[in-house]
C-alpha cells in the first residue's frame, strides 16, 4: 500500500489545495499519470503519481487545503512484495533528496576563509513581550531602537512610546508635527527600500462604466451626498484583495501573516507636506455611502491633525492615488511591513481601441508595487485584472 | 460589627442554616460531642440534639456516602471532613457519585450536599495532615469547589452552597481559624461566582485564595514599598474559576504570579497559568510567575514546614523578577 501525498512544488510551498481528482477510486494508475490537480501560488498543477497499482480510496476532498506532505489517496501496489521492506512513506518529494547528496561533498577542506564557527552563530532573538509587540504592530511602531526594561531585558508596553503605550489613552490631539512626520516616512520608505523586493506593474482600465455610472447616481444627489472615483476604486482595492490574500497582510519574522480582515490604508496627502495613510477597516463590507463617509470623515481629520491611533496602524494593504491634478503613472513604495501598494494615476481622456473602432475613453493607469518576498507577477497581474473587472460593474461594488 | 474569629463565623453560618431549615444537619468525625477537631461545632450538639449534630465513625466513605444519599432524598447535609488529607478515602464517593449523578442520572437526580474539609499546612501536624489537595477537587466536573479566605466568605459561603442544587466543596484552610477580624453583625450570604478584587494595583496581578491570601497581602504591602503596585485576586471559587476577573485584570497589569498552596506540577496555579496564556497571551508582559510548595511531602520540623510552602519573601521575589527587577 502507498500514499499519494502533497507534494512540495517549490522551496516555499507549505500546502497546497486540491482542486479535483483525475482518477477515480478503484481505477488503475500507472507511474506518471497525473491523478490530481493541485492549486499552489503558481497556480494549478497537475500532479503525478510515482506508483503503479489501484488508486484505493481517497484521504482528502477537493477543495480542501493541506499541508505539504499530507496523504491525498491510498494506492493498492500490483508490486507489493517488492515494495514491502518499504516503510509507508515513498513519498513523491524524490526531487528533494536529490539536493541532499551534498554531505558528501563537504571534505575537510582546509579553507580558512570562512572564520571558525564564529562567536556570534546567530542574532538572539529579540525579547518583546507579546503586549509591546501587540501595541507596536498596531500602531506601527518600530521596536529596533527600543531599549527592554522587563525581566531579561524584554522590551514591555511600557517601554513603548508614552502615547502609544497607553491602550486606553486616545492619541494626542491637535496638530501633527510635520517634522516628526517627515522623520517617520523617512525611516518608514527607507525601511522599505533597504528590506522589501518590490516588483511593479502597470494596467490601464477604461473607467467609462464607472464614470457614466457615478454621474447618473450622482445626478440625483446633493453634494454632500454625492460619492467619488476614489471611493470605488478603494472598494474594488477592498474587494480585489479578498480574492487574492496574499496582497492582503504584512511580513514580519520572515513569513507573510495574512490580515485579519481587509484593512485598506488610504494615502492622504497633508497640507504643508507630508503624508499619512489612515486605515479603513474592512473596506470590503462596507457600502459605497459608508465607504464615502469613512472617506470624507479621514480627510477632514487629517486636514485638522486628529487622526485616532487605531487609524495610523494596522492597514493590511495601500492605496494611494494622487486624483486629478496628477501624473499619468503612480510607482508606490511599499508601507513596511505591509507587501502590496495600489497607486492610481490620474483619469485622463485617451485613445482607446474599442472592438475594431477607435474611441476616446477616460483611462486610469492602476499600478501595483508589491512584496516579491509574499507574491509573484503572475498573481500580482490577476489582481490587477480584478480590480479592473470589477470597476466595469460598478453598480455591484 | 464585632469581632470575631474565622472558627466563629464558620460556626455562625452553620448555626443559621440549621434554625434557617430543619433539613440542614451536620456529621463527621468529632463534630458532636468533642465540638469539632478544630473546634468549629462546639455548642451546636447542645443547642440542636444528636440527630442534627451526628458523631460519625471514622469512616470517610461510608459517612461521606451517607451525606450525598441524604442530600440525593432531600435533605440538606453539611458533612465535615478532618482534612482534606483524608477525604481521598470519600473521593469514590465524592466524584463517582456526587459529581457525576445529575448527570447519569439524565437530571432526574441532584445531590446538593456540602462537604466542608480543612486544608493546608503550617500547623506542624506532618504530612498525612498538612497537604493542599483543592486543586484535585477543582479538576472535577459536577462540583463546586469553595475556598473562603476572609471572615466575610467563611460567614457566607456556606448558606449560597446549601443552596446550590449540586454538590459543594468547601475548603477551609486550618491556619485562618484563629484569625480574628471585624465582621458586620448583619454579614450573610456571598455570592459565590466571583473572585475579588482584595487590593486594586496596576503593575502586576497576584492571584490566590485560601491561606495563601494574606500572605499575598503583605507581599504586596511590601511591593507597594519598591514603587510596585500589586493587586491582589482572591479566586474565591476554584471551580468553576471566575475567568472573568482574572483575565481583565491581567490585562490591566500585563502580569500575573499565582500563588497556590499546592504542589506545582499539576496544581490550581498550572490551570490559572494555562488560562492566562489562552485568554491574555496577547496582554502580558511577562511569563506567568508561579509560587507553589516544594515538592515534597510536607516536612514537620517547624522550619522546613515554613519553607515548603508560600510565604511572603518568594511572593515578593517572585513578583519582582516578572517586573524585571
Amino acid at each position: 500500500m502507498a500514499e499519494f501525498r502533497m507534494p512540495s512544488l517549490g522551496a516555499d510551498m507549505e500546502a497546497g489545495t486540491l482542486v479535483e481528482w483525475l482518477k477515480k477510486p478503484g481505477e488503475k494508475v500507472a507511474r506518471g499519470d497525473v491523478i490530481a490537480v493541485v492549486e499552489t501560488q503558481k497556480g494549478a498543477i497537475e500532479v503525478e503519481c510515482f506508483e503503479t497499482g489501484t488508486l484505493a480510496e481517497y484521504l482528502v476532498e477537493p477543495g480542501a487545503k493541506v499541508p505539504v506532505g499530507t496523504p491525498l489517496a491510498r494506492i493498492e501496489t500490483e508490486s507489493e512484495r517488492h515494495e514491502e521492506p518499504r516503510p509507508a512513506t515513498p513519498k513523491p518529494e524524490a526531487a528533494e533528496p536529490a539536493q541532499a547528496p551534498k554531505p558528501a561533498a563537504p571534505k575537510p577542506e582546509p579553507e580558512p576563509q570562512v572564520p571558525p564557527p564564529s562567536p556570534t552563530p546567530e542574532r538572539a532573538r529579540r525579547r518583546v513581550s507579546p503586549a509591546a509587540r501587540k501595541i507596536a504592530r498596531e500602531r506601527g511602531i518600530d521596536l529596533s531602537g527600543i531599549e527592554g526594561s522587563g525581566p531579561g531585558g524584554a522590551v514591555v508596553s511600557a517601554d513603548l512610546p508614552e502615547a502609544a503605550a497607553r491602550p486606553a489613552a486616545s492619541a494626542p490631539r491637535g496638530r501633527l508635527d510635520l517634522g516628526e512626520m517627515r522623520k517617520a516616512i523617512a525611516a518608514a520608505m527607507a525601511r522599505s527600500k533597504r528590506e522589501i523586493p518590490h516588483y511593479y506593474l502597470a494596467h490601464d482600465i477604461d473607467l467609462t462604466a464607472a464614470e457614466t455610472w457615478l454621474a447618473r447616481t450622482n445626478g440625483a444627489r446633493t453634494p454632500e451626498d454625492r460619492l467619488l472615483m476614489g471611493v470605488l476604486l478603494v472598494k474594488a482595492v477592498a474587494r480585489a484583495l479578498a480574492r487574492f490574500p496574499e496582497f492582503n497582510g504584512t511580513w514580519e519574522d520572515a513569513a507573510f501573516r495574512p490580515g485579519e480582515g481587509i484593512h485598506v490604508g488610504v494615502a492622504i496627502a497633508i497640507r504643508g507636506g507630508g503624508l499619512i495613510a489612515p486605515a479603513i477597516r474592512d473596506a470590503d463590507g462596507l457600502s459605497l455611502d459608508d465607504l464615502m463617509a469613512h472617506l470624507r470623515d479621514l480627510v477632514a481629520r487629517v486636514r485638522s491633525g486628529a487622526l485616532r491611533s487605531s487609524e495610523l496602524g494596522g492597514a493590511t494593504a495601500t492605496v494611494s492615488s494622487l486624483g486629478d491634478r496628477g501624473v499619468g503613472t503612480l510607482y508606490g513604495v511599499i508601507y513596511p511591513p505591509q507587501v502590496a501598494l495600489i497607486g492610481f494615476g490620474r483619469p485622463s481622456p485617451r485613445p482607446w481601441a474599442v472592438g475594431e473602432a477607435l474611441a476616446v475613453r477616460t483611462v486610469l493607469t492602476a499600478t501595483l508595487a508589491a512584496d516579491h518576498r509574499a507574491s509573484d507577477g503572475h498573481r500580482g497581474a490577476l489582481l490587477l485584472r480584478e480590480i479592473d473587472t470589477l470597476l466595469q460593474d460598478p453598480e455591484a461594488l | 460589627m464585632s469581632v470575631t474569629t474565622y472558627r466563629e463565623a464558620v460556626r455562625a453560618a452553620i448555626r443559621e442554616a440549621m434554625q434557617k431549615d430543619e433539613r440542614v444537619f451536620l456529621m463527621g468525625e468529632d463534630v458532636g460531642h468533642y465540638g469539632g477537631c478544630y473546634a468549629v461545632s462546639k455548642g451546636l450538639l447542645e443547642e440542636f440534639g444528636p440527630e442534627r449534630i451526628r458523631d460519625t465513625p471514622l469512616s470517610e466513605s461510608a459517612f461521606t456516602g451517607a451525606g450525598i444519599a441524604a442530600a440525593m432524598a432531600g435533605m440538606r447535609p453539611i458533612v465535615e471532613v478532618m482534612t482534606v488529607n483524608f477525604s481521598l478515602l470519600a473521593l469514590d464517593q465524592i466524584m463517582n457519585t456526587a459529581a457525576t449523578i445529575r448527570h447519569m442520572s439524565g437530571g432526574q437526580f441532584r445531590c446538593p450536599v456540602v462537604i466542608r474539609m480543612a486544608t493546608g499546612a503550617g500547623r506542624q501536624l506532618a504530612a498525612q495532615h498538612s497537604h493542599s489537595l483543592e486543586g484535585w477537587y477543582a479538576h472535577i466536573p459536577g462540583i463546586r469547589v469553595l475556598a473562603p479566605a476572609t471572615l466575610e466568605d467563611a460567614r457566607g459561603m456556606l448558606w449560597t452552597a446549601l443552596d446550590d442544587p449540586d454538590p459543594v466543596l468547601i475548603f477551609e484552610n486550618a491556619l485562618l481559624y484563629n484569625m480574628e477580624g471585624e465582621l458586620a453583625d448583619d454579614a450573610g450570604a456571598v455570592d459565590i461566582d466571583r473572585a475579588a478584587i482584595r487590593r486594586e494595583g496596576h503593575d502586576i496581578t497576584l492571584l490566590t485564595y485560601g491561606g495563601s491570601l494574606g500572605k499575598t497581602l503583605a507581599a504586596a504591602e511590601q511591593l507597594e514599598g519598591d514603587g510596585i503596585s500589586a493587586e491582589v485576586i482572591d479566586l474565591r471559587t476554584l471551580r468553576p474559576l471566575d475567568e472573568g476577573t482574572i483575565l481583565a485584570s491581567v490585562a490591566r497589569t500585563r502580569r500575573a504570579i499565582v500563588v497556590d498552596e499546592g504542589w506545582r506540577t499539576g496544581s490550581l496555579a498550572a490551570e490559572v497559568s494555562a488560562r492566562i496564556m489562552e485568554g491574555a497571551f496577547w496582554e502580558l508582559d511577562a511569563p506567568v510567575g508561579r509560587v507553589c510548595s516544594a515538592e515534597v511531602p510536607i516536612p514537620y520540623a517547624q522550619h522546613l514546614e515554613a519553607a515548603a510552602i508560600p510565604q511572603v519573601p518568594g511572593i515578593v521575589a517572585a513578583a519582582r523578577a516578572a517586573m524585571g527587577r
